[in-house]
């Protein structure tokens, strides 16, 4: 019998095995990612935005959930499925939450911020947002995270992305259309945010895409280095 | 075999039916209203159909540019979302058009990863009732549906009870209603499900891991009329179980 209920019943939300050296300690499981907060990523689409299917641009942000199948840390080994050429690599802060934040302004909002991490989103690239299917975002270890939870100011951070030790990308956190503590309010409107759970700043413009074999490695000031590699 | 999990008198509990409503895993019999009962297990990844039913893709045509041809229509949510049976679900102030979706619920309870059909239904632990709202005010054309429409604080009602896979020999079997305030306003048929449960399980298996705990929210049949502050939503799926929501208005959640 393959069905094990008592593990369905009684198994916690399983967290990923990254831990931190202060509170909240460790991630909930729960991470939030946000798609064309990037000035650059809404540029390139241009007048589509007003076009069917799109009809207006963006309102509220625009979000999408990483399963907890997805979550990894650092030194991962990304497993390319065999109907995927290559992922974007998507580099990004992630926003560890420290205290509930329920309906906050954005002035108190980085209050409810424990911290920050790095976080690297593989995605399998896709060009409409409409309604993208989950198979682009929900792939088996495809959400690095880590080393470190440090209080760097997500505003002004420089992330370094390299592929195989050459420079690949430098993403200003700080050049987001929402700041972290915009995204938070407009956020937590809707949505309470609880400790653990990770809010991704958002993915950039021209992220570059990774095959089978290459490395990658994320580095920012105070952050460490987020390393991994496509299988 | 039916379960819940309720919190009583300063402790949470397991609990089974009882003639008086349920019994605590201690003994005690009570009425189910003196207890606050929560989601019936413990929850991973929720993952949602749109437009599972042959019917709810015809009502909702006008508004959607799929056919029931196409890929399964899967969206997730979160955590936060999730409420227990008699709960209280918030109504935004400036919502029109905010509606109950009555689901049957299917919790995974062995990993898969690319199950085929025929095996899939080895992996279900067993069914709840999902009460699974929207606001369709917020909806915007950027990764629909998006989550200020799907994924609000309270939308993602479960329970009362977790049954046991072995006492649902047939999930496409099932009769399911919802009643607004005691009238009827919603039923359909799981045989009407465009992609049965062992299919989903087939598809999501296909790209990703399905843990235990992981829920499939099945989709909703035609028939989801809006709902108002102070109304009281039931959802029903025979052989599952009655969950029973209410809607709460700005001012009970203090905003």
């Amino acid at each position: 019998m393959l069905v094990n209920k008592a593990a369905a019943q009684h198994l916690a939300m399983a967290a990923p095995e990254i831990h931190f050296e202060r509170a909240p300690w460790r991630l909930s499981g729960q991470v939030i990612g946000v798609a064309l907060n990037d000035p650059a990523a809404l540029a390139a689409l241009g007048g589509a935005v007003h076009a069917p299917p799109y009809k207006a641009p963006p309102q509220a942000p625009v979000l999408y959930i990483k399963p907890r199948n997805t979550l990894a840390g650092i030194g991962a080994r990304v497993v390319l499925p065999a109907d995927v050429a290559e992922f974007e690599l998507g580099a990004t802060l992630g926003l560890v939450i420290g205290r509930t934040a329920c309906a906050v302004p954005a002035a108190q909002a980085l209050a409810h911020v424990a911290g920050c991490t790095l976080v690297l989103d593989l995605s399998v690239p896709h060009d409409s947002f409409y309604r993208p299917s989950v198979r682009f975002k929900a792939r088996d270890g495809s959400c690095l995270i880590g080393p470190l939870m440090a209080a760097v100011d997500p505003d002004t951070t420089t992330l370094l992305l390299s592929v195989d030790g050459e420079p690949a990308q430098a993403v200003a956190a700080g050049r987001m259309l929402r700041s972290a503590a915009r995204l938070i309010a407009d956020v937590s409107e809707f949505m309470t945010l609880r400790p653990g759970d990770l809010l991704l700043l958002g993915l950039p413009a021209s992220a570059p895409r990774v095959h089978a074999g290459q490395r990658f490695a994320l580095t920012a000031a105070g952050l460490g280095t987020l390393e991994g590699c496509v299988a | 075999m039916k379960t819940a999990r309720v919190a009583y008198a300063g402790a949470l509990h397991e609990a089974v039916p009882h003639a008086r409503g349920l019994q605590l895993d201690d003994g005690r019999a009570l009425a189910e209203e003196e207890v606050v009962w929560l989601p019936p297990f413990d929850v991973g990844t929720i993952i949602a159909l749109g437009l599972n039913y042959a019917d709810h893709v015809k009502e909702l045509s006008r508004e959607l540019t799929v056919t029931a041809k196409d890929e399964p229509l899967v969206f997730l949510k979160g955590p936060g979302s999730l409420l227990g049976h008699r709960g209280v679900t918030r109504r935004p102030r400036d919502a029109t058009f905010m509606h109950y979706e009555c689901e049957l619920a299917v919790v995974i309870g062995a990993p898969a990863k690319g199950v085929v059909r025929a095996d899939a239904l080895r992996h279900v632990a067993g069914y709840t009732v999902c009460n699974d709202y929207a606001v369709r005010d917020y909806l915007e054309n950027w990764y629909r549906p998006n989550l200020r429409v799907k994924n609000r604080d309270g939308g993602t009602v479960l329970g009362p009870w977790f049954v046991d896979a072995a006492d649902v020999p047939d999930p496409q079997a099932l009769a399911l209603r919802t009643f607004v305030n005691g009238q009827r306003t919603q039923q359909g048929h799981t045989s009407n499900m465009v992609n049965d449960v062992a299919s989903l399980i087939e598809y999501l298996s296909s790209f990703m891991t399905l843990n235990p705990g992981d829920v499939i929210l099945t989709g909703t049949p035609d028939g989801v009329v809006n709902v108002n502050p102070g109304d009281e939503v039931v959802c029903e799926i025979d052989g599952i179980g009655r969950l029973v929501n209410t809607l709460g208005d700005d001012s009970v959640f203090g905003r």
